[in-house]
């Protein structure tokens, strides 16, 4: 069986995942719009929590909360499940192909075949959306790939019963109501008004205060962890950041294309202008990002680079304290 | 970052012949999306990490082979994982897998056990016991 689906390629795997369900539920709603009424814009340091050796920092929210935020908002609902055992989570994912239902899936990464053995980490949050069975074998819609791929029933399971942090137990997703006409206008005003509350919380590990601390640690690496750690860590900020979920550089150029979007539809000229600014701190992060490699390409890091980039961050956190005081105005 | 500025550089996707979808703004200031090859910072940022993992996998190989840990380890390593994604894996508390990294402990190991560990590493019992 094979539903007709229309794969569309997506910079990030949550937001590509619904916009491509709402699509095929004959709402046109763009990746960018789902990213800016989820709230998916964030900034956070988990102290708590080490991944390949390293602190971890994320610029998106939770794996699952953009999606529950934008149901919430837009007046729809999904249906979320779990499973402890795989043979019940392969009988309602066939259930549901079998009644021309495509669902969305959180998996592990780690044994995604069709990925790059060098992208392949153990990394669980990822989503795809399964459209159809031939045989044994799954057809996929990855919303980072250019291509629909495949599976087959055991490698399937295997990603969908990823063990670690977030593990997905067998997790599958679907909208189940619509509304007659999506409600755009509150929604993406209750989303922006939630990353701008997020973005500028007092609380030392979010927002652009989590962006003064990684700051303020850069600064500290190498003198307390030594070059090596200290360009490990830096390497892997950069990693979640560019790499991991397309993460600040690519977040925010989403949001800058979300931002634009919003101004149209709420006939706000200042949205449109605050886009510009939002993509300007995206190639300000970018910077970063260069910079950055450039130390640990190296390999050699003086302490002066790892203040010269801490000083970016410090701007850049800056910028985002600004940026979204003023987006709380706007709107 | 301009439509013309969306890097093309040589990237470790290009195996998988797929490329990145990113959000770039046209010649009118428009938002539209652009696929990217790849970029060197990332790139670069990516090396760095498999250079670690490396790195990890020649030193637990080396304890092995000094009889300083037991191969569960080097397989750890080479699987990408640490204690905590091993210990979930296997089901058992970390204590008790670090405990199994011991040489005196691992060959005391039973049947089950040694199972479970060759299972998550997709290899024989044999193998389990004999690094290459």
């Amino acid at each position: 069986m094979q539903i007709e689906f229309t794969h569309k390629q997506s910079a990030h795997c949550e937001n590509g995942v619904v916009s491509n369900l709402m699509r095929h539920n004959g709402f046109e709603v763009s990746e960018p719009m789902v990213f800016g009424i989820g709230s998916g814009l964030l900034f956070c340091y988990i102290p708590f929590l080490k991944v390949n050796h390293a602190p971890v920092v994320t610029y998106r929210a939770m794996p699952g909360l953009i999606f529950n935020k934008f149901a919430k908002r837009v007046g729809i609902k999904i249906k979320r499940e779990k499973f402890s055992n795989p043979t019940s989570a392969q009988e309602r994912l066939d259930e549901n192909l079998a009644k021309n239902n495509p669902v969305g899936l959180q998996v592990g990464v780690y044994n995604l075949l069709y990925f790059p053995d060098e992208y392949r980490f153990h990394f669980n949050a990822h989503n795809l959306v399964v459209y159809g069975k031939v045989n044994d074998i799954y057809l996929i819609s990855d919303p980072v790939m250019e291509k629909v791929t495949n599976l087959t029933e055991k490698q399937l399971e295997k990603v969908r019963f990823a063990k670690g942090a977030f593990a997905p137990k067998g997790h599958i997703y679907y909208p189940t109501s619509f509304p007659e006409k999506l409600e755009l206008k509150s929604a993406i005003k209750k989303g922006i008004k939630e990353t701008c509350r997020q973005m500028t919380a007092p609380v030392p590990i979010v927002g652009y205060k989590g962006i003064k601390t990684i700051a303020k640690l850069i600064r500290k690496w190498p003198k307390k962890k030594g070059a090596k750690v200290a360009n490990h860590y830096l390497g892997q900020i950069v990693r979640m950041q560019e790499e991991i979920g397309t993460g600040g550089g690519g977040f925010r150029y989403i949001y800058a294309a979300f931002l634009q979007e919003a101004s149209q539809i709420l006939e706000n000229e200042k949205l449109n202008e605050l886009s510009k600014e939002m993509t300007k701190i995206g190639d300000d992060w970018r910077d970063f990002a260069v910079n950055a490699s450039r130390i640990y390409k190296n390999r050699s890091p003086e302490n002066d680079a790892y203040n010269k980039v801490a000083d970016q961050l410090d701007d850049i956190a800056n910028s985002e304290a600004a940026f979204f005081k003023k987006l709380k105005k706007a709107i | 970052m301009k439509k013309e500025e969306v890097p093309q550089d040589k990237g470790l996707l290009n195996s998988a012949q797929t490329k990145e979808l990113t959000y770039a703004v046209d010649e009118n200031g428009e938002y539209t999306t652009e696929l990217s090859s790849g970029w060197d910072p990332k790139t670069i940022a990516l090396n760095n990490a498999i250079q670690d993992i490396e790195e990890r996998v020649a030193a637990a190989k080396e304890r092995v082979k000094n009889n300083q840990t037991s191969p569960i380890e080097y397989y750890m390593e080479l699987h990408k994982m640490d204690l905590p994604i091993l210990s979930s894996y296997v089901g058992l508390w970390q204590w008790r897998v670090k405990r199994h990294f011991k040489p005196k402990v691992f060959q005391k190991l039973n049947q089950t056990t040694l199972q479970k560990y060759a299972d998550i590493f997709d290899i024989s019992i044999e193998d389990l016991k004999h690094i290459p």
